[in-house]
């Protein structure tokens, strides 16, 4: 960007940062007013008066015995929504998909024992995904802890991995602070899940403490700014690279860094290839968009990673689904990785130049790096030209087909691509875990950061259900449709009742193949076709059940009555279930197999075979 | 019929010429890179609360570091605990152990101590009491202490650096060695240098707290 720009980016960054200011002033201001119109007397009260200091608005969750005097508080808040789903794990994703489309940290709300066990799975898929999200836990009284007491269970040690921090409040004067302090902390940095374990005398004792604006810890300070060498060292890279790709991974979209990676890449000319929860940071339609790399993503971007000599890699911790085998991944690679975790640099892939700060920041670092390195280089971005012609080869050598011969079932790719047609450009896709998820990911074109909401980093079943109302209710003006397995709606499906409850539109496509098919296509493939306990000899219609929740159902079976009930479904003014009846026989490619050579992915069942 | 897409095999891609080894470190043909385990002194410290401890320890037990000795005590600041962790990896492992320790909440400062620290382990071995003087003598040679003497068992203390305190442990080999209890490291920086909380913004703690000095 030239100096003669109107607007610069620093200007931009203090507009920013000026919002920043004003809007924490404002934060300040309330709290102080409604300390001043509504004292609170109790630490339940401190509970929900931090909450609305920290600008939550909505809350998911289910009562119980230790968790009853927050709820007590929650009756007299005009601030906070509260939405009772059917079952925990369901409040946990419910939180967690709201925190995805929001950005800001989602609330689930359970009672001691197994309110918070049932949490756990919920609470583990935010930490693998760095989804913002606070969980507030019950706990039996203080004095009870530690004797095996009714509904007991040590929350704090059992969330302690699978959480930034988890905290135990033992002080009704400091309840409220340690709660907007877990919020304030979800959010910071890299984003995550937090815990605040409530013991019930705890919040049931009196306090005259107002609590403030919510501070995160004093141990904890992000960084912003990347180190000025490496981001010289990374331009460089960049300019001498012939074979250049940017990796984007979820944290571009959590640190709202979109816009900045697509005019980074278009200036720069580069190849963009997503990771899985990177989808939906630079658009599918791009002309350099790849679409996303790893264990199923397409022949295209999976041939680029491999053979690129100079990858940007932003946000992304390089997981097992993303490399295969870290031997054969990008080995001609130098590794610019740009992350707000100093922990992810080098940590599975060795990172030639570390780039420690926020996405954002960092991108516009670079871009002001980049004339004086090609200068000195020699260079310019015509030099990728002939890369970028390899890429549009490899996109003609390996492209995205399927068949749909009439003689055989519904091709699920085939549902979701008709969906997408006819869909909102800014419709929100969630889903469960599984092959759905693949064809989903895979043929849904997603072109708006927050609009893919998906369970990745662990894999979490009955994620689509729940996910859906949190999303829906995160964006209530943007469509929402959920892609769903067999396997994974019933993991989930009471959650259904909350839709019906809460009127939700929200379309859920459950694609059908009577199975728990990821695991029957690994039996097929590396299991002799050995489908123990993958196969379901009998399930429920769908359809009906829908009915029978009070949700509109529809049974699809042909391929003359896609688009039909695909519109029937989505003007349905609240929740509606299709139950689609798809090939069984139908499996995800392209895969590489767990461990494999991203670049000798198999394309279909003999390739699988020979390598 | 058969599942999948039509497209080039495998075999007739375009490959890259390079590899990475395990460690995701991409291999120089000229001088292959392998890290040899060394062993590393964590000085950190920490906020003196509850849990603190279950935390760190979890964290090397979840992620796999390989920790020769933990040690946990008090400092001058009765907010602020020190931990002493000495651990054996190679160099991206101990890397990643610092790195992944200071994103412990309660955790203030991470620090790796230079390899020529002085470092003291203490231990208490109890022998049989039959030979009070060699007991002495041998005693006597490695600084020791006897702390509780019977006609049964003797009780003796040493401190020293580890490699003294496992020659003690040896020595005391020739009499019965009834049960012997060990501590880990402490460690301290040669010099002036110290190691204190600094903490970002004024806390109570933070107030009698002085910033890590440099010389």
């Amino acid at each position: 960007m030239s100096e003669q720009a109107p607007v610069s980016p620093e200007t931009e960054t203090e507009t920013t940062d000026g919002d920043e200011q004003s809007t924490a002033e404002t934060l300040d201001q309330r709290a102080d007013e409604r300390a001043e119109d509504r004292p609170v007397t109790t630490g339940a009260q401190s509970v929900v008066r931090a909450l609305e200091n920290a600008g939550a608005e909505m809350l998911f969750g289910v009562q119980g015995g230790a968790i009853m005097p927050v709820y007590d508080a929650l009756y007299d808040s005009e601030e906070l929504t509260h939405v009772t789903m059917a079952h925990e794990q369901g409040a946990a994703h419910a939180a967690d998909a709201y925190g995805i489309v929001s950005g800001k940290p989602g609330v689930a709300l359970a009672t001691s024992g197994p309110g918070a066990t049932n949490l756990v799975t919920g609470i583990a898929d935010a930490s693998m995904d760095s989804d913002p999200m606070i969980a507030l836990t019950g706990q039996v009284p203080t004095n009870f802890v530690g004797n095996d007491a009714f509904q007991e269970t040590d929350t704090v040690g059992v969330t302690q991995p699978i959480t930034k921090h988890s905290y135990f409040a033992d002080d009704s004067d400091t309840v409220g602070d340690d709660v907007g302090e877990a919020f304030a902390l979800a959010d910071q940095g890299r984003q995550g899940p937090t815990l605040v374990d409530l013991p019930k005398d705890v919040t049931k004792g009196e306090t005259d403490v107002q609590p403030g604006t919510p501070e995160g810890p004093d141990t904890f300070d992000p960084p912003t700014e990347a180190d000025a060498d490496a981001v010289a060292a990374a331009a460089n890279a960049l300019a001498e690279a012939e074979r250049p790709v940017i990796l984007s991974g979820g944290g571009v979209i959590k640190a709202d860094a979109s816009d900045e990676l697509r005019q980074f890449a278009t200036e720069y000319e580069v190849p963009v290839i997503t990771t899985m929860p990177g989808i939906g940071s630079f658009p599918e339609d791009h002309d350099l968009s790849l679409e996303w790399a790893g264990m199923h993503g397409t022949g295209y971007a999976n041939m680029a990673i491999t053979n690129t000599d100079c990858m940007l890699a932003i946000g992304t911790r390089f997981d097992d689904r993303l490399t295969g085998d870290v031997a054969t991944f990008a080995p001609d690679a130098e590794i610019l990785h740009v992350d707000i975790d100093e922990a992810e640099i080098s940590k599975n892939v060795e990172a030639d130049v570390p780039l420690v700060g926020d996405a954002r920041h960092v991108l516009r670092q670079l871009d002001d790096a980049m004339e004086a390195a090609y200068d000195a280089a020699d260079t310019s971005p015509a030099q990728y030209g002939e890369w970028r012609e390899q890429c549009l080869t490899w996109k003609d050598e390996y492209p995205m087909e399927y068949d749909t011969p009439d003689d055989e079932p519904l091709k699920p790719q085939y549902v979701v691509e008709r969906f997408c047609e006819l869909a909102d450009d800014d419709t929100i896709v969630t889903t469960g875990v599984g092959q759905h998820q693949m064809w989903a990911s895979q043929f849904w074109e997603y072109t708006e950061p927050r609009t893919w909401v998906s369970s990745h980093g662990l894999g979490t079943m009955g994620y689509g259900v729940p996910s859906a109302i949190g999303a829906k209710l995160a964006a209530p003006d943007q469509e929402v449709v959920c892609f769903d397995g067999d396997g994974s709606f019933l993991m989930t499906v009471q959650e259904l009742s909350v839709a019906v409850r809460e009127d939700l539109d929200i379309t859920y496509v459950v694609l059908n193949n009577e199975a728990v098919g990821m695991v029957r296509q690994w039996q097929d493939g590396f299991y002799e076709g050995r489908r123990m306990a993958s196969e379901y000899p009998w399930i429920p219609q769908f359809d009906m059940l829908a009915e029978a929740f009070g949700a509109r159902g529809f049974r699809l079976e042909d391929y003359d009555d896609v688009d039909e009930v695909i519109e029937k479904a989505r003007n349905y003014d609240g929740p509606a279930v299709v139950d689609a009846i798809i090939d069984p026989a139908e499996n995800v490619y392209p895969m590489v197999p767990s461990g494999g050579d991203n670049g000798l992915f198999a394309l279909n069942d003999d390739q699988l075979e020979d390598i | 019929m058969t599942q999948g897409i039509d497209g080039p095999h495998p075999d007739d891609r375009m490959r890259p010429a390079g590899r990475r080894n395990s460690q995701g470190i991409r291999i120089d043909p000229e001088a292959e890179a392998t890290h040899q385990p060394r062993r590393a002194v964590l000085s950190t410290l920490v906020k003196h609360e509850p849990g603190v401890l279950s935390e760190v320890s979890a964290l090397f037990s979840r992620r796999q570091f390989n920790i020769e000795s933990l040690t946990v005590g008090a400092t001058d600041d009765p907010d602020v605990a020190r931990m002493t962790i000495v651990i054996e990896e190679p160099e991206p492992g101990i890397d990643q152990a610092k790195k992944q320790v200071r994103k412990l909440v309660p955790v203030i400062s991470v620090e790796e101590l230079e390899p020529e620290a002085v470092q003291r382990e203490l231990i208490l071995v109890k022998v049989d009491g039959e030979k009070p003087d060699d007991v002495n003598a041998v005693a006597d040679m490695y600084d020791g202490n006897v702390v509780d003497a019977s006609p049964e068992a003797i009780t003796v203390e040493v401190t020293g650096s580890a490699q003294k305190i496992d020659a003690a442990i040896e020595a005391f080999d020739q009499f019965t060695v009834r049960e012997v209890v060990r501590t880990g490291a402490a460690a301290i920086d040669r010099g002036a240098e110290t190691l204190k909380a600094e903490r970002r913004t004024d806390t109570t703690a933070a107030s009698t707290a002085e910033t890590a000095t440099d010389d």
